[in-house]
């Protein structure tokens, strides 16, 4: 037993330790902490710094120019003597971009994510998802070039029927569930069985043939278009979508996995369907996550810059109509990438500065969305969690 | 992308600079239509005398920005240097010197289904500032003009602004902007009724050049003058040339120069 003892403190030191020794293993171990503290807090000062020095760059603009013309004037000629600074297109095209790609890559990521989480089974997943996250892993650089190179050319032969196809591949299914949902509400009420299946059916037939008819109309409006130049905002929105797709879906199905077998299968042992329990169980419990990986992607659509700057076309107008997604745009980034190399302090001050406003407003948005984000997923948790 | 090189270009230069040492090397940054003639130079400069050269495109305006900083030997310049910029080198105590390298044309291009052949300055100015939005107002078929212009830092950009629409008059908002002679010429090509303007040099089947004011652009309208739309490249030196760095800036002017000059489409001064 003694010899145990021995041999047991012989191996590790624990037993016995001098008092140099534990001064010593004190300093180390402070050292270590503080070591461990500076490497983490590293992370918070780079973006404090980042912060500060866009700011710093950013805040002799407004000195010099005042906020108005910035915010409200889309007059953007930096080169001009004088220049002018209206940045109003510009946010706008950014936001145009940024809505157009997130009302693509949304559903689609959310759908996608459902569908690996719930619906395959799991030798597909294994499969399916590292193959959907290794679009995040092509350079923007590569995306921006087949939207210009490919895709730019593509739109503007075969503009008119690639939108036709889109319309009906995406809008023929939720037609389809619409018109199934809409006669099964209106013939609800009726009492008797047979003749509520009969109606019921009847109803079904009108509504498909409607929402047939109204893909088909639409569909023929959209394969007349002629889409005069291909670098626009639906060129862009179409490729950040992408660019955004593998974060979301990453994202939301990790949300999804983390609800567990427990809720699933109490909502199955409650007789819910497979849809059911998708819809009324699944995606409540994950919707925390599930926003967080919606605005993930948001971010990534803003601030993506090389896509933007080959294939938006940059023009720096508003579309006439405004939601004419098929005229140039201009956006914050590629603004910043673009006029860059001549804004330099030594020819002109407000038009190097300038870059740096905008900077600084990607940066706040940015900011208050993480903050939003944030925030929701915090409440949703507590809800989750019945406080 | 351009940019990306660029940093690329100069994180090598700052990481190879110190082995070779300053006076082994020259660099040179600038226009990106001085680009191809640049390379070829130093290609050329490189063989001849075993003296490293880097030729980076980042824009005239950055070429110009990178003599007064002091990062490049040699600027390229697609226009001459703008009082801004000479009163800020005389802040920093070096006088640019200009050399010409060549003359270069800025041709009209349009795509090569576009039946127009011939504009006028004042048309191409109409078409420019937005006035003209439609090809039948110049004859051509009825279909909307496409415009396509550089970014500010270009100087073909400044160039063609100052040859073709004055100083005053403004560039429509309506304009797309591309980064690069190369992305204008790929989006004339492949767009039905696009416009667009790029160095003589760049100009090949893929797309069509229009006659300005009845002169079709090429070399010799160049040199005689008569092609309206004509403008000298610039190689800029901090203060009067000496040695390896006079010899290069003074190849334009050797009989081998003069072939590359015209080899790439250029125009011997």
């Amino acid at each position: 037993m003694n010899e145990e003892v021995r041999k047991e403190s012989g191996r590790s030191g624990a037993f016995i330790i001098s008092a140099r020794k534990r001064k010593f293993q004190k300093i180390a171990k402070t050292a270590g902490e503080s070591m461990l503290l500076l490497i983490a807090s590293f992370v918070a000062i780079v973006v404090l710094f980042i912060f500060y020095f866009v700011a710093v760059d950013a805040i002799p603009y407004f000195q010099l120019r005042g906020f108005s013309e910035f915010f409200t004037s889309s007059n953007w000629y930096p080169a001009g003597e004088p220049g002018e600074f209206g940045a109003l297109a510009i946010i706008y095209g950014s936001g145009m971009v940024t809505l157009g790609s997130t009302l693509l890559s949304v559903p689609m990521g959310i759908a996608a994510a459902i569908c690996l989480s719930d619906i395959l089974p799991f030798s597909v997943r294994q499969y399916a998802k590292p193959i959907i996250e290794m679009l995040a892993a092509i350079p923007s650089v590569a995306f921006g070039f087949f939207a210009l190179v490919i895709f730019a050319p593509l739109l503007q032969t075969h503009g008119g029927p690639i939108l036709m196809w889109v319309w009906w591949v995406l809008a023929a299914p939720f037609l389809l569930l619409a018109a199934i949902v809409i006669a099964d509400l209106i013939t609800a009420k009726i009492q008797d069985q047979n003749s509520r299946e009969r109606m019921s059916k009847v109803l079904l037939a009108v509504f498909s043939v409607g929402a047939l008819g109204f893909l088909y109309w639409v569909g023929s409006v959209l394969q007349g278009i002629e889409i005069l130049t291909g670098t626009n905002a639906l060129n862009v929105s179409i490729i950040l979508s992408f660019m955004s797709l593998p974060t979301i879906v990453s994202v939301s199905e990790d949300a999804l996995q983390a609800v567990g077998r427990d809720l699933r299968e109490g909502s199955y042992a409650l007789g819910a369907t497979r849809a059911e329990t998708i819809v009324k169980t699944i995606l409540p419990a994950a919707s925390s996550g599930i926003i967080a990986a919606v605005i993930l992607g948001v971010m990534r659509a803003l601030g993506e810059t090389m896509v933007v700057w080959m294939a938006s076309g940059n023009s720096s107008h508003i579309p006439d109509p405004w939601f004419n997604y098929l005229e140039a745009v201009r956006t914050l980034t590629a603004t910043i990438a673009g006029d860059m190399g001549e804004a330099d302090q030594v020819t002109g001050s407000a038009r190097y500065h300038v870059l740096f406003a905008m900077g600084l407003l990607l940066l706040v948005i940015s900011f208050f969305s993480n903050l939003v984000s944030e925030r929701i997923v915090v409440r949703q948790r507590k809800i989750l969690s019945g406080q | 992308m351009k940019r990306v090189l660029f940093m690329m270009a100069m994180f090598i230069l700052a990481v190879a600079a110190p082995a070779f040492g300053a006076a082994n090397t020259i660099v040179l940054d600038g226009s990106t239509t001085v680009g191809p003639l640049a390379k070829s130079f130093a290609a050329y400069f490189t063989k001849k005398y075993g003296v490293k050269v880097m030729v980076s495109e980042s824009g005239s305006g950055n070429g110009a920005k990178g003599l007064i900083n002091g990062s490049c030997d040699i600027a390229t310049l697609s226009r001459a240097m703008k009082p801004r910029e000479l009163s800020a080198a005389k802040a920093k105590g070096i006088s640019p010197v200009q050399h010409i390298v060549a003359l270069d044309g800025i041709a009209m291009v349009v795509h090569p289904g576009n039946p127009v052949k011939n504009l006028t300055k004042a048309q191409i100015a109409a078409i420019y500032t937005g006035r003209f939005t439609n090809w039948k107002e110049v004859g051509g078929p009825n279909a909307k003009i496409v415009v396509i212009q550089r970014e500010s830092n270009s100087g073909t950009q400044e160039a063609f602004k100052e040859l073709v629409m004055g100083k005053t008059a403004q560039i429509s908002k309506d304009a797309e902007t591309q980064a690069s002679n190369g992305a204008i010429k790929n989006r004339v090509a492949s767009t039905r009724s696009a416009i667009g303007f790029l160095g003589l040099g760049f100009v090949d089947r893929s797309v069509k050049p229009v006659a300005v004011n009845g002169v079709l652009p090429s070399v010799a309208t160049v040199k005689s003058g008569s092609y309206p739309v004509s403008r000298p490249l610039y190689f800029y030196t901090a203060g009067q040339p000496t040695g390896t760095l006079k010899k290069f800036v003074d190849l334009p002017k050797t009989v081998d120069g003069k072939r590359i000059v015209s080899e790439l489409g250029f125009v011997v001064k």
